[in-house]
């Protein structure tokens, strides 16, 4: 077969045929592999819930609602154990990152003290920022059991409580003003 | 034994990265340990075998004035595949990868074989050398990788031999690029002395 010339013809019928079986292919990839990522999406969500409160016996990524903060509405997942609430996890957010988006979930016991803290996603710089993470250091760590109402969250630098990582004092910062985030969000719900 | 040439050209005389430096974003981007700078070069390999088969079936249909475009959304499309397929399937690998999977998409390697090779010869022949070009790039991540993860954070794919951390700009921009400085000399050398053609 001869080489195509470039006719106006020619080249619309090739980048015509090319796009369609392209896009075509990618529909069914995308079909095949919708369910699988959605199930990922909700193992992901779950094991961090599980993370950060108690046992519980309900199904808290479906009872999930959103409470209105500062700047965006964050989602809380209520854990019960035969009806009675045992903790919330609060998925929480930060934009002060070192580098972009940091997404926490936060474990808070009714009366609002912190259980437990996972990170969800962050990009902070391997080796120093991402020492956020409980699978790094044990930065973390130090939020369990703490109740942000005596707890000053803020760096020692700030007059805060928290140890700051060393030579990551933005990630650190930012770590508490996500947790605060979340923490008066839940503050503002008992109220109600 | 032209086809064992096709292969093997990927990995020294024409290594994509220590050769032609072609595709040095995402070998600085993702090569923070050995297993990232493996998955990527793997995932690249893919995307580059598919591409160069499907561009010399399709060299003759395509008239030349749209090649590079014809090129681009063939490869785009390979791309969203590999990223859709890590997505559902290796989850973990596809948060540390996460944007430079993407960015397969504009890595000169895969569109400069399909300009260079593939709309040029036959299929086989194409296959073959994508197949030695991505794995040439893989090879030349995971040594970048391993360097910087042994001197970095002071492991050997994961398994830490160090207390505490290792170097740490070793982890960041300027280690990749000093670490691949070096290794580019290296490389020289060796083809100074061993590769006289």
């Amino acid at each position: 077969m001869a080489k195509k010339e470039s006719t106006f013809g020619n080249m619309l019928l090739a980048l015509l045929v090319i796009s369609l079986v392209s896009s075509t292919a990618l529909g069914f990839v995308y079909e095949f592999t919708k369910e699988p990522i959605r199930m990922v999406e909700i193992n992901k969500t779950n094991n961090a819930i599980q993370a950060v409160v108690p046992e519980f016996d309900n199904q808290p990524a479906i009872e999930a609602f959103y409470v209105a903060s500062d700047l965006d509405s964050l989602k809380f997942y209520p854990a019960k154990k035969n009806g009675v609430l045992v903790g919330t996890s609060v998925e929480t957010y930060t934009k002060k990152g070192f580098s972009g988006l940091i997404k926490l979930m936060v474990g808070f016991a009714p009366d609002g003290t912190i259980m437990d803290i996972t990170v969800l996603q962050h990009q902070e710089t391997p080796g120093l920022g991402d020492k956020i993470d409980k699978k790094k250091s044990d930065f973390s760590l130090q939020f369990q059991g703490k109740n942000p109402e005596t707890f000053k969250m803020r760096v020692k630098k700030d007059r805060g409580d928290v140890d700051a990582i060393t030579a990551s004092t933005i990630s650190s910062r930012a770590f508490c003003d996500a947790v605060q985030r979340a923490y008066n969000a839940y503050m503002s719900t008992l109220k109600k | 034994m032209n086809q064992w040439k096709n292969l093997t050209k990927g990995f020294f005389k024409e290594n994509p990265i220590l050769v032609l430096i072609l595709g040095t974003c995402p070998a600085l981007g993702t090569t923070t340990s050995g297993i990232n700078g493996l998955s990527m070069g793997l995932a690249t390999t893919f995307v580059l075998v598919g591409s160069n088969i499907f561009i010399s079936l399709l060299k003759d249909f395509i008239p030349d004035k749209v090649r590079i475009p014809s090129f681009i959304v063939v490869i785009a499309s390979f791309v969203i595949v590999v990223e859709l397929v890590m997505r559902a399937y290796l989850p973990e690998l596809f948060n540390t990868l996460g944007i430079f999977i993407p960015l397969i998409v504009v890595n000169c390697i895969v569109l400069g074989r399909a300009e260079a090779f593939a709309c040029k010869n036959t299929v086989l022949s194409s296959a073959i050398d994508g197949l030695g070009m991505g794995l040439g790039f893989a090879m030349a991540l995971f040594i970048l990788g391993t360097i910087r993860e042994i001197l970095g954070s002071g492991s050997v794919l994961g398994h830490k031999f160090i207390a505490g951390d290792g170097m740490l700009v070793f982890i960041l921009a300027p280690g990749a690029f000093i670490a691949l400085g070096y290794l580019i000399m290296a490389v020289n050398q060796l083809k100074k002395k061993y590769l006289k053609d």
